[in-house]
């Protein structure tokens, strides 16, 4: 087997001190291959946000070490992480996080802009972004005129303009009713198959978790347990 | 990367234009009344000393009595006498020449038009003192003076006022109970410090002594002074020497007054300098205030657009351009604002100017200042938010509502 990339040894997150002092996580050890579909899973407070947030390189460890393509991220600075986010990851969110007021084109253009690419090469990639989440057409809308589940289209046509290793979805079908989470999870699915981008997922929704290829269970601040799955989205075809 | 936030920036005050507007209103104030202000100021400084330069530089203006609004009791002083004019002219060093002046009004008739008009008589030196050039005709005669011929030099007013366009060399008017000949047409000064310049009719000192004033009084003397020579010095000369020849001796006041017209200049110059500054430092004020705006309505935005930053540093924009984002926002704003400032103010200046009788002045110094100024306002007053957005979570600014 490759190195992986992602790798977590004895991971810690302490919130707070003295006696409001909380520990979200409590020795985290995790392994993810490249080209993987990962659902992160468990009750609130389990520590999957927090897990999330590390893996995002939005958040650093308290103690532990976390490599994410060789990098030691918990020596990194906040700018560094910017950049590394900037250039290997891309992020889905549960509430959308579009720009209001901003058309579906300059929302996907953002990470272009601080990617430093002309105006030219941000149109051809912003297009065919939302061609592949097909949405070609409605490159001129504002959120406000797009549905849900539209609108996370978008999101994720944004995540994938930078081309990523590494696409993070927090709850991304979390505001959305069954059939536009269906057609959402198939869209991440095709994504990991076809553009070869490993998804990161949390979710606290079984039929969702169904699609994924690795399930981690998370409960009081450790993983509780790794199920591998061979037949992705078998609970919704059945 | 200059250029992109530039682009991030214009797009979000597109994207609120009515909010971008009330936020430099301040600014679009505060340039405006400041460029306005010193503008007109300088307008009005520069047609106060255009008013005095018409009196002639270098000139000492010297007439009896104790300076204005001094007169009260005592007996009146007497005027000058023909022999002071020589006096001062061949005794003081500095002086080019001494114009006397005996002046009377009279009303002036030709034909069936009639005009009252002031009388000045005086000597063909008042033309080195201040040169008046003629539109036509010609001056009197060193003859015509001596022997106090009527003959007259008409100002414009005069002119226009009695023959109406006609011309008037060699005809011969009627001023009081004399005849007299029109000789030469005086050219156009205009208003004056003392009101309208052009309404006088010039003669001969000895004429207008004879023929109106009966006596040989000289009611004011007008002392050029060389450019090489101090007026103060000149000044002073001048005081000692009629002191002695009036007979003043001790502790007696001067029962004359000498003026500078350089320092009257000077005077006027500096209370219409002094004002402008006074009313430019209140104008100043409100350019702060508009910075105030400026921040004020920057802090509310970068709370309103939490999560659009969380969003923006969660895409990998480092906090520099966050900052940057936010700064540039705030400079734009300002400079917009003071672009637009500038445009009314040039709009004010143009409505005043016919009103306040100044000339039009464009000065660009003040406006590459008030702009100038614009642009640094808003990196000071935008400095603050942009640091608050920058110095953001990325999770915590996510989860903002």
């Amino acid at each position: 087997m490759p190195d992986p990339l992602i790798t977590m040894r004895s991971v810690t997150k302490v919130y707070g001190t003295g006696a409001t002092q909380f520990q979200a996580l409590k020795g985290v050890d995790l392994d993810i291959q490249a080209g993987d579909f990962v659902a992160v899973m468990g009750p609130s407070g389990s520590g999957k946000s927090t897990t999330m947030n590390i893996l995002g390189c939005l958040d650093v460890p308290s103690a532990g070490t976390f490599l994410f393509r060789g990098h030691h991220v918990e020596t990194l600075d906040r700018d560094q992480r910017a950049l590394l986010r900037r250039r290997y990851l891309g992020f889905v969110f549960q509430g959308f996080n579009l720009l209001s007021r901003t058309s579906a084109l300059e929302n996907v253009e953002l990470p272009l802009l601080y990617r430093g690419e002309d105006k030219k090469t941000r149109r051809e990639l912003g297009m065919a972004a939302l061609a592949k989440v097909g949405l070609d057409r409605w490159w001129d809308h504002t959120p406000a005129e797009l549905s849900g589940g539209q609108q996370q289209r978008v999101a994720i046509a944004r995540a994938i303009v930078t081309q990523p290793d590494v696409l993070l979805a927090d709850e991304p079908t979390g505001n959305l009713d069954s059939e536009r989470s269906v057609e959402i999870m198939e869209l991440l699915t095709d994504l990991n198959r076809t553009a070869n981008i490993t998804v990161l997922m949390v979710t606290h929704e079984p039929d969702m978790a169904a699609f994924a290829r690795t399930v981690i269970h998370f409960k009081d601040g450790l993983v509780e347990r790794i199920e591998a799955q061979h037949q992705q989205g078998a609970a919704v075809e059945a | 990367m200059l250029g992109t936030t530039l682009i991030l920036a214009l797009r979000s005050i597109r994207r609120h234009l009515l909010r971008s507007f009330l936020t430099i209103l301040g600014i679009v104030i505060g340039v405006g009344a400041v460029v306005t202000m010193v503008t007109l100021g300088k307008a009005t400084t520069a047609a106060v000393q255009q008013q005095i330069s018409a009196l002639g530089s270098n000139i000492l203006q010297i007439r009896p009595g104790q300076g204005f609004g001094r007169g009260g009791g005592g007996p009146q002083p007497p005027n000058f006498k023909p022999e002071d004019v020589e006096a001062i002219a061949q005794q003081v060093a500095g002086v080019t020449a001494v114009a006397p002046q005996a002046s009377a009004s009279a009303t002036a008739i030709y034909e069936g038009a009639n005009w009252s008009t002031s009388i000045n008589g005086t000597t063909s030196a008042f033309l080195t003192v201040q040169p008046w050039p003629l539109v036509a005709g010609r001056y009197w005669t060193p003859a015509e003076q001596e022997a106090g011929k009527a003959v007259c030099l008409i100002g414009n007013t005069v002119r226009t006022n009695l023959f109406r366009g006609a011309d008037a060399i060699g005809k011969r008017i009627r001023l009081g109970n004399i005849s007299c000949d029109v000789i030469g047409a005086l050219s156009t000064r205009g208003q004056g410090g003392f009101g309208d310049q052009d309404d006088v009719v010039v003669m001969p000192i000895k004429t207008v002594q004879r023929r109106f004033t009966g006596n040989r009084d000289v009611r004011l003397m007008l002392v050029g002074v060389d450019t090489d020579y101090q007026t103060s010095t000149v000044q002073a000369a001048i005081t000692d020497l009629l002191r002695e020849r009036r007979h003043l001796t001790g502790g007696r006041d001067d029962d004359f007054n000498i003026f500078d017209t350089k320092q009257i200049s000077d005077t006027l110059t500096g209370t219409t300098t002094l004002l402008t500054r006074i009313v430019a430092a209140v104008a100043a004020i409100s350019l702060v205030v508009g910075g105030i705006g400026i921040m004020n309505i920057m802090l509310v935005s970068v709370t309103e657009r939490t999560r659009e930053i969380g969003i923006r540093l969660a895409i990998g924009a480092v906090a520099r351009e966050v900052l940057l984002q936010f700064l540039v926002e705030a400079v734009a704003l300002s400079c917009l604002g003071g672009i637009i400032g500038l445009v009314i103010a040039q709009g004010v200046i143009l409505a005043l100017v016919p009103l306040m009788q100044v000339p039009w002045t464009f000065d660009p110094q003040i406006n590459i200042i008030a702009f100038a100024i614009s642009a640094v306002i808003g990196v000071v007053f935008g400095y603050f938010p942009a640091r608050r957005a920058a110095a953001l979570n990325p999770i915590d600014a996510l989860r903002h509502e």
